[in-house]
């Protein structure tokens, strides 16, 4: 895990390595300052009357000490922002290009939201942990070998005072965290759920009216949200006791030392210890104790990161599931497909088959409808002609060539595949648009658009083409957001349409415009159209009815009224009542 | 430190009103922790400040003790140690009680403002989550009370606390010398002066940072959701550059800001050393001088036991300021969530000036009379104020619309002088585009929305008069966007009525036709559902929100566009279901399907929120206007 995540940091190894080599030097100054200091007072406290010159000369090592660790510190800052910030920027970049990698298995298995919070939130817990060790990590162990070592050398004695403390604290330290952490590990959980509930309650807030449920949303929010609190003030009330624990060692420290020391300078005659050294000791008995408390708390923070670190890592080392062959065809003849005892699965460990056992043959040019209830698998089967998934058994051919040899983006720009849960994007419609083609012009895109019957309603809005799209396209209804999908995706010029469901947001009326333009005007292009509506495919020189995953019959409107009891019951119960009403 | 808390105050000038708010909040629960922590904390500070005047005493005992020998102030200095050592007992009990009330007024301050937060959101009309961006209001949930947490079990003990040593400080240096107490205070405003423009700079920063946060993390959302339509589209390329773009924007950003916070503590920290070694040297000029007289509230002399102790006390009182320094980011952050906080506890409330209420009845010699218990009967009690009587109007679901004009913004008219009726029983169909106002109608009768002008009528009474809490409950409704809770399917079936049995929810899924599928389910009705039912079909969704509303039973149901995620032929079963749960209620449906609204009583067509045809389906088919149109434009193309 740490070698993968690790190889994110590239440029920012310069910084990375030089923060805590700063760190160290500001240790090492600010160790050595009351050492100084300890000099200095005994300079002023020195029997005989003292001496001017050595007290500036101490003040002014003492300066030039605050200066240095001043610089240090600030270095150290400075280098510190840059690696953790820049190893966070790399990562984030790294976990992007991966996902953009992901085949359509691959975003399943980690389903948008768990990608999304990969990305954010556990990238900023790794980054705070980063920060921390190569600053704090370094800092906290340091301070404490140096400070120890400095106390020692100005009085073996009175250090043994930190013997006995710093034990007792480390022990404290270790037990609280113990304690706290098993309660805080689950009310963590505890408290996602609870914000879900919120989520739930803020989209689904319709309902929740329509039911005059208000009260017991509320009620139901109180208790989980008390029960969060309870757990959550029993792991703090545990953690609270850090600072009395830390309070008491270094009153503890105080005293002993104090009482050591002042006995230790009066009967030695001030030969083994100076006052002024007695407050150096309580200065690095300070320093030490801090630095264990800090150590703790870091502890406790990256071990609360690594979590986060396994996610990323979860994504950083996954390997997308489809691939570009080695000398990948480039081109695609034309728009015939074959199916050829194709089955899927969705994944190796699914029970069930998606399909079965599909033979197909689509000649180019053709205009195909598919039909059948939910779950009957028609996404399933439309979304292995661009390669989306692979089959699990049997070859499909497009263009007579085996999907899986053609080069992806080749295959993909000659299959235009619009998506049932489509999506476009902040940006206006001409910069929609140009995710068919970046190099569409103005006119182009207007023809497209006139195809998809989508120009008319673009002339009416106030910037026409260049109206700013909001995220997910909330300021278009629904049957103009598919009307834009459609228009985005024959922009490709693809060999291969598929509409999976597009037009059921778009009135019968434009419906049936958009399949006459089509037929018009792109007639060598194969269009496969998946629809709920017979009138959208009964034209269709093929209509496919599918049911459980297979075919269960092929063949044109009159002949799938005679021979498909499915097809004349979805036809009867769309358009039975009104034919009788027709002249 | 006065002054500290002044620049404290003059940073956010707006946010006077926020902070004052927030401790009214936090004391008006926590009055008797709030004071007993608050002595806790002058006691704790008392233990920490006070030992340094002991340092002072044992100093000059230890220099008795050199002439005279260890015994001759043996103890002298036991009993110095021994009232150390109890006045630290108490600053370290005063410290532990502190600390875990602490603990519990901070997550009972959180709990009670979440709860708050919650209940009044509950109470927002629709058009706030309508108009919201549903991202915002998770924020102030999540964002926003962690930097509460943050400012109470932090800023708040850690600033009383210094400021009290900085006081106590103040105190203890005037007590042994004016002259030194100065030059600390020159050392104080220089540390103010830095922290204000490193801290006004890091403050800079951080807003700018948290904003290329936003902007980044509402990127990667869009993205990530849209992540299948890159791969269709091979705008993987592309995509990572957008990316890229935003992301080096963020680093930028967020390195300035954690430099600025990271630079600020060795600032502090050294110009506390060069402090210490200013009061230092100017100690020891002064006794080195002999002769210069010392102004002290002790009114001793200078000499040694005065210098040391005080160069300590400087070292100390520059931790504290660096401390109260360190806090500043977390208090605009705090200020700045609470603002927001404040603002959806703010929000206007729905209003409900309604009075008609929903009460059980039974029929007695054809005159309607309350009971408690549940009848299957309902009546309208409609109590008038002009004469203290009291009617009731059997529930019947007759609805009718006068005259209604209404937008969602004023200028903004959607629906023209609406007119239409249903008799109780009948099903009334809404046909038109998207954006003709089909919708809208339903969020009008039942509230979610007020019409501008004309009148609703519910069984006679203008929709006004009825609570809507009733109003509401005597209206089921079935949305396009299904939306269930975390939970069993039982538990979300019974959304629809609290009270239902096992059995009655059961009944209900049998009635929609979910019964078959809910069995197939790995747990059956005990299958639990999270994320909306993300382990189900949308189907399937729609399938339990119609038992859903099944349960409920009540007599008018609106359909918006129920059955459009269902392909027809599951419709076809659904249906039945549906027919069987319309009979003998008034429904309103809402379909693009023609097939769906074609047995319909009457249909209404709406073009540009205006009713343009109505009429049962032969009487429209055989006007051949509009709806003519839709429902052969169809078949009849070629």
């Amino acid at each position: 895990m740490l070698k993968t995540l690790l190889k994110s940091v590239r440029e920012y190894k310069k910084a990375s390595i030089l923060a805590p080599f700063f760190v160290a030097a500001e240790v090492v100054m600010e160790c050595i300052i009351p050492f100084v200091t300890a000099k200095l007072v005994n300079t002023i406290d020195s029997e005989a009357g003292f001496d001017m010159t050595t007290l500036l000369k101490y003040g002014l090592i003492l300066l030039l000490l605050a200066a240095a660790s001043l610089t240090f510190g600030a270095l150290s800052a400075h280098f510190c922002s840059i690696a953790s910030c820049g190893f966070a920027k790399n990562l984030r970049h790294d976990m992007y290009y991966s996902i953009q990698d992901f085949s359509f298995t691959n975003i399943d298995k980690f389903s948008t939201s768990s990608l999304v919070t990969r990305l954010t939130t556990d990238i900023n817990n790794v980054q705070i942990s980063y920060m921390m060790i190569i600053r704090t990590a370094v800092r906290s162990p340091l301070m404490l070998i140096f400070a120890l070592t400095m106390a020692i050398i100005v009085s073996p004695k009175v250090s043994v005072a930190f013997a006995v403390i710093i034990p007792v604290l480390a022990v404290g330290l270790f037990l609280i965290i113990k304690n706290s952490w098993g309660i805080f590990h689950s009310v963590f959980k505890k408290y996602d759920a609870l914000n879900n509930s919120i989520q739930e309650n803020v989209s689904g807030m319709r309902v929740v009216k329509a039911f005059v449920r208000e009260k017991y949303e509320t009620e139901k929010f109180k208790k989980a949200s008390d029960d969060v609190c309870n757990d959550f003030t029993k792991a703090e009330k545990i953690l609270a006791l850090n600072n009395p624990l830390m309070q008491f060692c270094m009153n503890a420290l105080m005293v002993i030392v104090c009482f050591i020391g002042s006995r230790l300078i009066i009967t030695s005659g001030e030969s083994e210890l100076m006052i002024g050294e007695l407050s150096a000791l309580i200065t690095y008995g300070v320093q030490i104790l801090m630095s264990l408390m800090m150590l703790s708390m870091i502890i406790v923070m990256i071990a609360m990161s690594v979590a986060s670190a396994k996610r990323i890592t979860e994504v950083l080392n996954e390997k997308s599931s489809i691939l570009n062959p080695e000398n990948p065809v480039t081109e695609v003849s034309d728009g015939s497909i074959v199916f050829d005892g194709v089955s899927f699965k969705y994944s190796e460990t699914a029970e069930a088959f998606a399909l079965s056992n599909i033979n197909l043959s689509i000649a180019s040019g053709e205009t195909v409808g598919i039909i059948g209830g939910t779950g009957s698998s028609k996404t399933s089967l439309i979304q292995l002609i661009p390669r989306l998934y692979d089959v699990t058994e049997g070859t499909l051919t497009v263009g007579g060539v085996n999907v899986k040899k053609y080069d992806i983006e080749t295959l993909r720009n000659n299959v235009a595949v619009v998506l049932q849960k489509n999506i476009l994007f902040s940006g206006t419609i001409k910069e929609n648009l140009r995710w068919g083609d970046p190099d569409a012009t103005d006119e182009e895109m207007e023809r497209i658009c006139r195809l998809a019957q989508a120009d008319e309603f673009i002339q009416k809005l106030p910037d026409k083409y260049d109206t700013y799209i909001e995220q997910g396209g909330a300021n278009v209804s629904g049957g103009q957001k598919q009307r834009l999908c459609i228009a985005r995706a024959l922009l490709k010029k693809p060999k291969i349409l598929i509409l999976d469901d597009s037009t059921s947001a778009v009135d019968t009326k434009t419906d049936a415009l958009i399949r006459k333009a089509f037929a018009e005007e792109i007639p060598g292009t194969t269009k496969i159209i998946i629809a709920q509506r017979i009138s959208s495919v009964q034209h269709a020189d093929k209509i496919i009815v599918m049911e459980n995953g297979k075919i269960e019959s092929i063949g044109s409107h009159d002949e799938l009224m005679e021979k498909s009891p499915i097809y004349r019951e979805v036809y009867e119960s769309q358009v039975n009542g009104g034919e009788q009403d027709d002249e | 430190m006065s002054k500290n808390e002044k620049t404290q105050m003059k940073r956010p000038p707006v946010k006077k009103g926020i902070m004052k708010r927030l401790f009214k909040l936090l004391f008006a629960d926590y009055k008797k922790q709030l004071i007993v922590v608050a002595v806790c904390i002058v006691l704790s500070a008392l233990g920490s400040t006070v030992s340094s005047l002991f340092m002072n005493t044992l100093i000059t005992d230890i220099g008795l003790g050199l002439e005279n020998g260890w015994d001759s102030v043996k103890s002298k200095i036991f009993t110095i140690i021994g009232v150390m050592c109890a006045i630290y007992a108490v600053g370290i009990a005063a410290s532990f009680i502190y600390t875990r009330l602490m603990a519990k007024v901070t997550q009972g301050f959180l709990n009670k403002t979440r709860q708050k937060m919650f209940e009044g959101m509950e109470k927002l009309p629709i058009k706030y989550f309508d108009t919201t961006h549903h991202g915002d209001i998770m924020s102030y949930y999540t964002n926003d009370i962690d930097t509460l947490r943050e400012l109470v079990s932090r800023c708040i003990p850690q600033l009383l606390n210094s400021g009290l040593i900085l006081a106590l400080l103040v105190f203890n240096m005037l007590y042994l010398s004016v002259w030194l107490t100065l030059i600390i205070f020159l050392g104080v405003i220089a540390m103010v002066i830095v922290t204000k423009k490193i801290g006004g700079n890091s403050a800079k920063y951080f807003m700018k940072q948290q904003k290329s946060i936003g902007k980044t993390e509402g990127f990667i959302e869009e993205m990530m959701n849209g992540q299948k339509v890159v791969k269709v589209f091979c705008h993987e390329k592309q995509s990572g550059k957008d990316f890229d773009e935003v992301n080096e924007a963020l680093c930028n950003d967020a390195t300035k800001a954690n430099r600025f916070a990271n630079i600020l503590m060795p600032i502090m920290g050294n110009i506390g050393n060069t402090l210490y070694v200013l009061v230092a040297i100017t100690g020891g000029a002064i006794l080195l001088a002999g002769n210069i007289p010392n102004v002290s509230l002790q009114g001793a002399a200078f000499s040694i036991a005065v210098v040391v102790p005080f160069i300590n006390m400087a070292r100390q009182f520059t931790q504290n300021v660096s401390q109260v320094s360190q806090q500043l980011n977390s208090i605009v952050m705090a200020m700045a969530g609470a603002g927001r906080v404040f603002n959806l506890m703010d929000e206007k409330p729905e209003t409900d000036e309604g009075y008609v209420t929903l009460v059980n009845a039974k029929e007695i010699d054809g005159k309607i009379v309350e009971c408690e218990e549940r009848t299957g009967t309902w009546a309208w009690k409609h109590p008038h104020s002009a004469d203290g009587s009291v009617t009731y109007t059997k529930l019947e679901g007759d609805v009718r619309i006068e005259h209604m004009d209404f937008g969602y913004v004023p200028e903004k008219l959607v629906l023209h002088d609406i007119t239409l009726y249903a008799e109780p029983g009948q099903k009334v169909a809404f046909v038109g585009a998207t954006g003709a106002g089909k919708t809208t109608i339903t969020n009008l009768i039942n509230r979610f929305y007020d019409i501008d002008d004309g009148k609703i009528r519910y069984d006679g009474i203008n929709i006004n008069k009825i609570k809507k809490a009733d109003l509401r409950r005597s209206l089921g409704i079935v949305l396009q966007d299904t939306n269930l809770f975390t939970g069993t399917v039982m538990d979300n079936i019974r959304y629809g009525k609290l009270d239902a049995t096992d059995d009655e929810c059961i009944k209900a899924a049998k009635l929609a036709n979910a019964h078959d599928f809910i069995t197939r389910l790995p747990n059956g009705y005990d299958t639990m559902l999270t994320s909306n039912g993300a382990n189900l079909s949308q189907g399937q969704r729609q399938l339990i929100s119609i038992a859903r509303a099944a349960a409920a039973d009540p007599p008018c149901l609106i359909l918006d566009e129920a059955t459009s995620s269902i392909d027809t032929r599951t419709e076809a079963i659904v249906q039945r279901g549906m027919d069987a749960l319309m009979k003998g209620r008034t429904v309103f449906v809402i379909a693009h399907r023609l097939s769906t609204v074609r047995n319909s009583d009457v249909i209404m067509v709406l073009e540009g929120g205006v009713i343009i045809e109505r009429g049962d389906h032969e009487k429209l088919i055989a006007e051949k206007g509009k709806y003519y149109q839709l429902y052969t434009g169809a078949f009849e193309l070629e």
